[in-house]
């Protein structure tokens, strides 16, 4: 009004309206909205109430109170959930080790140019396919006490005369549930990595024979550093669902014989839905997550940033 | 304090006259006929176990159409795998909402009393018109002198065995104390028909052997105070047992989960093993040639000199957030009585032994003189927390192994008895704490 009245030419002021109708960064915000709320309730928020009943003293039934780190300190005490943690590393890193071994010799293999090619690379997906479930209840019957395929064809062969006590000693059930594992965790590995392998430009290849590399050398020094990035985001998801696995135990051992195949998502599922002690199950849970942030930080530290990829020299 | 009133404590002493006065033969002054009027337009969602044995299910759905036949009341019966019921109902209990009648396991109706309706009346009426309930009926069913559950039974654990090779083993007749039992084991051994019990995490057989094990020598985890007292040389005694019987086992028991022993047995590759009659109804139902030969015995008693055993308990429990209880009650009282529970007991062959003593006229269970060992199962029981209190932590130390632990790692020789049951202490103290 003043303005006018004054006379003075007349600046485009812009509303705050149009102002925010016109901001791309509004926009922005408005777009990220619908993401952040489905993050927020369906990962944040469970993340958050988990790590909550972890610090209380929740049963099926009763709803808990605060008690601080308590449920942390009887854990330390407890010798079934040390085992538990023992089981857990054993497990995942046995078993990541075999997968990342025998799934890039699978995938450097499928590479190849083999007659039925297509045929073959869906036939190595089978194991991966199958449902977890029924995967487990297969191995549950080749590894039973009673009626071990196993035991059978080695005993009629006459290679041993007492059946295999696959899963009734605590060192033989470590051992078949990681196998177990592994079948079932390998062609992952391989189907990623032979993707990753389909993209290292033949060009390479050629440079390097033409420098006369030997097949070692060509492996070493072009297939393993192309294939690095790959690796690290393979291996972190193997690493991640091999240190999380339940199905697997819980249909073979329900982590028997004595807790030696108890894996800590397997107590903490005892413990609080069975057990009736959330909060316990809760915190076991929680103690989880170190573990994995540790795992990926190691893969992608370790892994994924190599100087070269960015352009300097490789130390 | 101020919650008994003094009618429920005439009630109550009533209800203990009458579970003392129905020990002999004299029929208890039986009450009047009770029903409840089912309110207008009521409808029941009822959860129960899965059966075990189809004849259970069928019979169960029949007298549930009775009931809605007799009453229009619309029920619902939906079934899920045992196991996961008793979360079912815990969440159930926690939110207030979900099934109006949820047939759940052992110590349930303790996990969350404030949130089931009373049924005293029912359970005194019930009691009083059939011969009145087992004492272990009422130490699941009560707290603090007030119904919270209603108990449909046990699905009865026994002995069961191959007649043949036990009198190859040299006995005429099975055993009736621990001691004959490991003698007979050894026997079974020699002849190559090893036993065989599971000892793995086995939610089923594996808690119900090896408390009757633990109990049978006088060992208890916890004592009338509810005080952690696993330590003992009762204890020690049961687990110098337990060793001497596993070493004549079937290699692989400590792995062993609820279906193996039932597999083993039916394929002859052991000759004894505890289970409920679910091994001889396969046995019959796939036309086993050694069907003749299985028979059943009652768990022995061992140096405490009378009964021990536990059997998978299983309850009816109303829950407060029902629209209808009467309806509940009403359908709950229907399905009780003589006229649906003994054709049904009949249609599950016995696989569920009944809460409350007149069924044990049952035909069912002198029909085939096999079944008659599993008649009487509820009454040789002890309660899951014995010898104390129900609650959270006899849940809970249940559900976490601890007793099946303890057993397997003396038994297998990982540890020495000594060394078990202080782990089993330890253990223990966790949930006992409070």
């Amino acid at each position: 009004m003043t303005e006018a009245a004054l006379g003075q030419p007349a600046i485009y002021r812009p509303t705050l309206w149009s102002r925010l109708n016109n901001s791309r960064n509004l926009l922005g915000l408005i777009l990220m909205i619908p993401t952040a709320a489905l993050l927020l309730l369906f990962l944040t928020y469970p993340l958050g109430l988990g790590v909550w009943l972890g610090m209380t003293d929740t049963t099926i039934g009763r709803r808990g109170v605060f008690i601080g780190l308590e449920n942390y300190g009887f854990l330390l005490d407890d010798s079934v959930f040390l085992l538990s943690v023992f089981n857990t590393f054993l497990y995942t890193v046995v078993a990541s080790v075999f997968k990342f071994v025998l799934g890039l010799w699978l995938a450097l293999i499928l590479n190849q140019h083999l007659p039925f090619k297509a045929l073959l690379r869906a036939i190595v997906l089978l194991p991966w396919i199958v449902p977890t479930v029924l995967s487990a209840i297969a191995f549950w019957w080749i590894y039973d006490s009673q009626f071990s395929i196993v035991s059978w064809t080695l005993r009629e062969v006459g290679l041993i005369d007492e059946y295999v006590n696959f899963l009734g000693d605590p060192n033989n059930a470590r051992a078949a549930v990681i196998f177990a594992n592994i079948w079932r965790g390998i062609p992952f590995v391989a189907i990623s990595l032979l993707a990753g392998l389909q993209t290292i430009p033949p060009s390479l290849y050629e440079a390097a024979t033409l420098d006369g590399a030997s097949r070692w050398q060509l492996f070493r020094y072009v297939t393993l550093p192309m294939l690095t990035p790959i690796i690290a985001v393979v291996m972190t998801f193997s690493v991640l669902f091999t240190f999380t696995d339940f199905q697997l135990i819980y249909v073979l051992t329900r982590g028997g014989p004595l807790n030696a195949t108890h894996l800590m998502a397997t107590l903490s599922f005892q413990r609080a839905i069975p057990g009736g002690q959330l909060g316990e199950g809760a915190a076991i849970a929680v103690a989880m997550i170190p573990f994995l942030l540790a795992a990926i930080m190691f893969s992608y530290f370790g892994l994924q940033r190599r100087r070269w990829q960015q352009g300097s020299d490789n130390d | 304090m101020s919650r008994i009133t003094r009618r429920d404590l005439l009630k109550g002493t009533a209800g203990a006259a009458l579970l003392g006065a129905t020990g002999g033969l004299a029929a208890p002054a039986a009450a009047a006929e009770l029903s409840f009027k089912p309110e207008a337009g009521a409808k029941l969602r009822v959860l129960r176990w899965k059966r075990f044995v189809q004849g259970d299910e069928d019979l169960w759905t029949a007298n549930t159409q009775k009931f809605t036949k007799a009453t229009g009341v619309e029920v619902v019966v939906d079934n899920e795998a045992w196991e996961d019921v008793r979360p079912k109902a815990a969440v159930a209990a926690n939110i207030g909402s979900g099934p109006d009648i949820i047939i759940g396991w052992y110590d349930d109706p303790h996990q969350y009393p404030d949130k089931l309706v009373d049924l005293t009346d029912l359970a005194e009426y019930l009691g009083g018109k059939y011969g009145g309930w087992y004492p272990v009926s009422v130490d699941y069913a009560t707290r603090e002198g007030r119904w919270i559950a209603l108990p449909l039974g046990a699905a009865g654990n026994c002995l069961v065995y191959r007649e043949s090779w036990m009198k190859e083993a040299g006995f005429d007749s099975f055993p009736q104390d621990t001691a004959g039992l490991l003698r007979l084991c050894q026997a079974l051994k020699k002849n190559g028909h090893p036993p065989g019990f599971a000892l793995g995490n086995a939610v089923g057989d594996g808690n119900v052997w090896t408390h009757w094990l633990l109990w049978s020598h006088g060992g208890v985890l916890v004592n009338e105070n509810n005080e952690v007292a696993i330590v003992s040389s009762e204890t020690e005694a049961a687990l110098e047992y337990a060793r001497e019987l596993y070493e004549t086992f079937i290699p692989g028991t400590i792995s062993w989960l609820d279906p193996h022993n039932n597999k083993a047995f039916l394929a002859g590759e052991i000759g004894l093993t505890a289970n409920g009659i679910s091994v001889y109804y396969a046995a019959k139902n796939n036309n086993s040639p050694f069907v003749g030969d299985i028979n059943h015995a009652n768990m022995p008693v061992g140096p405490l000199g009378k009964p021990s055993e536990l059997n998978l308990f299983t309850q009816a429990m109303l829950f407060k957030h029902t629209k209808y209880p009467n309806a509940a009650k009403e359908y709950l009282r229907f399905m009780w009585e003589k006229e649906q529970y003994e054709p049904w007991q009949q249609a599950a062959i016995g696989y569920i032994t009944q809460p409350l003593k007149a069924y044990e006229q049952n035909p069912i269970w002198t029909a085939d003189p096999k079944h008659t060992p599993y008649r009487d199962t509820v009454a040789r029981m002890f309660h899951n927390g014995h010898a104390g209190k129900l609650g959270y932590a006899s849940a809970a130390a249940m559900a976490d192994f601890i007793v099946v632990n303890m057993i397997a790692e003396a038994a297998s020789g990982a540890t020495t008895p000594k060394e078990a049951m202080q782990k089993a202490e330890k253990r223990a103290l966790r949930y006992y704490r409070v």
